[in-house]
């Protein structure tokens, strides 16, 4: 379909390379297994292909067909025109890892500004050029804190409100090692439990704590005395953000937290059925030499000139081998590209009034359902832009009536936590108007009169 | 020159886009965590259109040359796929919808799943893994899951032939193995009387890259997998190389175990500047019950008047969730694009193309070029960048010197097994002229380095900026910028 050549060229190449048929390059394949016969549909066209994959579009209702409340880890933005116009030149899509700087400052210099940006969002001291996404950037963190202190400290305290997905992203990866023991987030554990709550936990054998801010709940707690308790006894602490929510919250930073970590997918990267999104990694100094992935860092040429090459290369897998502490080899390049220039757009002013919109209507919302008879609110703390609501049905049950006014619904918590069967979790955001909440609000009167 | 970063070009109280009022009253503001200032830059969004278009011009890409880049398979990235993925049905799903919602999403990773286990010969597929190098990591994980759920504790080996991917080591020790390495013999084949001597009971697992980076397809491939799994260890496929593979053999069927692919480089969605990649996980049917979770399945069958119900399962033995949600699926879109428009003839087209392409290359620059192996290569070959009449000159120095001629060097300094290798890889998308005047540049360079070898020393001289002082960077360490007023 792409590959250019006519028979004539196919036929000059063939006898330039020294053999008659283009099986005969194959003959180190053994012949039992050589050309399969693949069961697959027959080739489309492009324009069969463009109406088979609108076909499947057409079969989805989409966040942007519906009026959405869900989030739980993905949430609803709106993206500017331009973020799409930066990102699909070929110059940045087509390009590779900028393995050789003087024909990669593009991408080089928008990573550069990239971890600046997450630098100044977060308030932290450095940033990488980005994991995978919200999960594996936890994860990695945790692994940052194991090596840290060189598998002496074998403990990993988290909450059980950091989101569900990424906890179970860490186990998976701390699988590998035998004696690391995840605590605090037993089945039993209150869902709902408070930063002090973690305390206890707390020794001399934890490597890092793990929070969530705002939390899955929505909440927002103060983690600086958590962070005090970590210090005193050596250990790290991790906060796992939401990039939106510090436009306008005071950053881990201030709380003392050592790694930041979080889903860069509000940052105008679309909701894209679950990926490929972004993970936030930022950090103290003190550690700039235990981050994995890449970094990217700003030097000069032989005439003076600024430019920016990968640094710290030793680090990475390539170089260390078995002795790295991670094998990630790429970042996730386009998406950190899209969220540097969402971040540039919105720049100081816009970041702050998106959240404030975020959370004003939010607060708008939950007081307005909190008011149905049948609904409560059991955020015991402040929130941000998500919270929960304690419902007088079944979550799956008040959304599918939700669905049918083409409304998407909230997340169903009894889906992670068993002892919030019938709590919903709701996300709104700046896409949702005034009333898309009346509406929503209406909706769940009936649930309560049925 | 020189262009300035977002921070320097930022005039306070700038905007680049607008947002409505807010519809709803005002909410008191949580005044304890207020925070005092967001040092972030303020800019028009022309002032930010412009800075990104400058920076892109900086940038060589495949949709502005030829990006011979061993081992990364940089193919055309056809548009097509650019715009499916853009589909307003597709790109605006939300993950958590309820599954009826969103059947156009799961019938279309369903039925990738089934194209890749075709393709591959593999039982069962996830499509989760974020990249290759978390594809390798899960595959390790379903071995080490797998000998666990028998017993067998005493397997903390994995074995590693010298002419593997560079993340094979590392990815073995992120899962608690220990890496035991085997060497290649003269045919760049791996080693099989060393190999023997190396398997015994606590071999987990193989890591086998076939075609190998030197981009020879193991005539004994065969045996290989035979002695590992008669000392009881699987072997994991390092399915980077898959371009080679496309409708030639299937990994599956040669008895590999488990194998990842990297969508980014065999199905043609873009590299992005470094990513994001997506790396499925096929695997035979004795481990489809370690796949992580979830994966895409039929949860009611259908008729003929009603479409089947897709929805998500969990193996019974899941090794558990290696990242958020279910994949990349956006590169997974592209990838059921670019398969579709191919159908099985066009996959074998693919794979016959790019080994045509990289013999005919070869072919064209063999007499100048000292290979380390003299065979019929698969997709990509490894030269020598290195002359003993030439000793001054480096590979790296060819590298940089093929900047003036406007291609993008190849992989340099790998496979480590090559000394000063120069890995290329031209895939099948390049036209018969591109490679001769690829070529032409090669041997050119080749008498340069004779001729007069401090033009490559001091090379490049054509682009943006010349040779950067890596050393400084390291030893600086700059990594950010700062608001102009923050400097003070």
């Amino acid at each position: 379909m792409f590959v250019p050549h006519t028979d004539t060229e196919r036929e000059e190449m063939l006898r330039a390379i020294g053999v008659d048929s283009l099986e005969k390059l194959f003959e180190a394949v053994p012949s039992k297994y050589r050309f399969p016969k693949l069961d697959l549909p027959k080739a489309l066209s492009e324009m069969e292909a463009m109406q088979q994959l609108s076909d499947l579009a057409f079969a989805n209702e989409s966040a942007r067909d519906l009026v959405s409340f869900l989030g739980a880890g993905a949430y609803n933005h709106y993206i500017p025109a331009a973020v799409d116009s930066i990102i699909s030149r070929g110059e940045f899509l087509t390009a590779y890892t900028p393995y050789q700087p003087e024909v990669s400052q593009g991408t080089l210099q928008a990573i550069f500004e990239y971890q600046s940006l997450i630098t100044s969002l977060t308030g932290m001291d450095v940033s990488n050029a980005s994991h995978y996404d919200g999960a594996t950037a936890t994860a990695e963190a945790a692994v940052m804190a194991y090596y840290n202190f060189r598998g002496r400290r074998n403990k990993f305290v988290i909450s059980p409100s950091v989101n569900p997905q990424y906890r179970e992203t860490l186990r998976t990866y701390l699988q590998g090692h035998d004696k690391i023991a995840l605590v605090g987030d037993a089945k039993d554990a209150d869902p709902l439990l408070k930063p002090e709550d973690l305390y206890g936990l707390i020794d001399e054998d934890t490597a890092l704590v793990i929070v969530q801010y705002p939390d899955f709940f929505g909440r927002i707690f103060d983690y600086t005395a958590l962070a005090q308790k970590a210090h005193e006894v050596g250990a790290l602490l991790a906060v796992v953000i939401n990039p939106i929510a510090l436009g306008m919250l005071k950053t881990p930073g201030e709380f003392g937290a050592d790694i930041v970590v979080g889903e860069g997918q509000p940052l105008g990267i679309p909701l894209s059925f679950g990926g490929p999104y972004l993970g936030i990694f930022a950090t103290r100094s003190d550690f700039i030499r235990k981050i994995s992935g890449r970094l990217v860092g700003e030097t000069v040429d032989g005439q003076g000139r600024r430019g920016y090459v990968l640094t710290l290369t030793a680090r990475e897998q390539h170089i260390r081998r078995e002795r790295a502490t991670s094998n990630i080899c790429t970042n996730q390049g386009l998406i950190a590209l899209a969220s540097t220039v969402y971040m540039s757009l919105l720049g100081k002013n816009g970041l702050r009034q998106v959240a404030e919109l975020c959370y004003h209507k939010a607060h708008y919302a939950a007081e307005k359902i909190g008011s149905i008879p049948g609904f409560d609110l059991c955020a015991n703390a402040p929130y941000f832009h998500e919270f929960m609501v304690c419902c007088p049905a079944p979550v799956e049950e008040i959304n599918s009536l939700l669905l049918e006014q083409g409304i998407l619904g909230g997340y169903d918590l009894g889906n992670d936590y068993p002892s919030l069967k019938k709590h919903m979790l709701i996300a709104v955001t700046e896409m949702n108007s005034k009333e898309d909440i009346d509406a929503l609000c209406e909706i769940l009167e009936e649930v309560n009169n049925d | 020159m020189t262009e300035p970063t977002i921070y320097e070009l930022s005039s306070p109280g700038r905007r680049g886009v607008r947002y409505p009022d807010s519809d709803v009253p005002q909410a008191p503001l949580p005044t304890d965590f207020i925070r005092k200032d967001l040092p972030m830059p303020e800019l028009s969004e022309l002032d930010v259109v412009r800075h990104f278009t400058n920076l892109s011009k900086l940038n060589y890409s495949i949709d502005g040359g030829f990006y011979p880049l061993g081992s990364c398979t940089m193919k055309y990235n056809p548009k097509v796929n650019e715009q499916t993925a853009r589909l307003p049905g597709l790109a605006f799903t939300h993950p958590l919808q309820p599954v009826e919602t969103v059947q156009g999403d799961l019938a279309l990773m369903f039925e990738l799943q089934e194209w890749l286990k075709e393709i591959s010969g593999f039982a069962s597929m996830t499509l989760q893994p974020a990249a290759g190098a978390q594809g390798e990591f899960v595959g390790v994980m379903i071995i080490r899951a797998y000998h666990l759920s028998r017993h067998d504790t005493k397997r903390k080996k994995i074995l590693i032939p010298d002419s593997a991917h560079g993340t094979n080591p590392a990815t073995s020790a992120m899962a608690g193995f220990d890496v035991v390495g085997v060497p290649s013999d003269a045919r760049g084949n791996v080693d099989l009387e060393e190999l023997k001597k190396v398997c015994d009971d606590q071999v987990a697992g193989l890591m086998l890259t076939n075609p190998n980076t030197l981009g020879l397809f193991d005539e004994n491939v065969l045996e290989v997998i035979k002695i590992v799994h008669e000392a009881g260890g699987l072997i994991y496929g390092d399915g980077a190389n898959m371009n080679a593979l496309l409708g030639i053999a299937r990994p599956g069927d040669l008895g590999i175990d488990v194998m990842h692919f990297n969508l980014h480089k065999t199905f043609s969605t873009p590299h992005g500047g470094g990513g994001p990649g997506s790396g499925p996980v096929g695997v035979a049917k004795h481990l489809a019950d370690f796949l992580p979770a979830p994966i895409v399945d039929i949860i009611e069958e259908g008729d003929e008047d009603t479409p089947p119900l897709y929805g998500f399962v969990t193996p019974s033995k899941t090794i558990g969730r290696v990242k958020s949600f279910y994949g990349h699926f956006g590169m997974l879109v592209r990838t059921y694009t670019y398969i579709a428009m191919h159908g099985p003839d066009g996959m074998r087209k693919i794979a016959e193309n790019a080994v045509l392409n990289a013999n005919y290359l070869l072919s064209l620059v063999r007499d100048k070029y000292h290979l380390a192996y003299d065979r019929i290569c698969m997709h990509e070959f490894v030269v020598e960048g290195h002359w003993g009449d030439a000793p001054e000159v480096h590979a790296l120095d060819i590298s940089k010197r093929l900047m003036d001629y406007n291609f993008h060097p190849p992989t340099n300094y790998f496979p480590l097994i090559v000394p000063e290798a120069l890995m290329i890889e031209p895939t099948e998308t390049e036209t018969k002229q591109t490679i001769e005047a690829f070529a032409n540049a090669l041997n050119k360079i080749a008498d340069e380095a004779h001729s007069d070898p401090q033009l490559l020393k001091d090379a490049p001289h054509n682009t943006p900026i010349g040779r950067l002082d890596e050393v400084r960077a390291a030893k600086e360490l700059v990594l950010c910028c700062w608001m102009p007023e923050q400097n003070a």
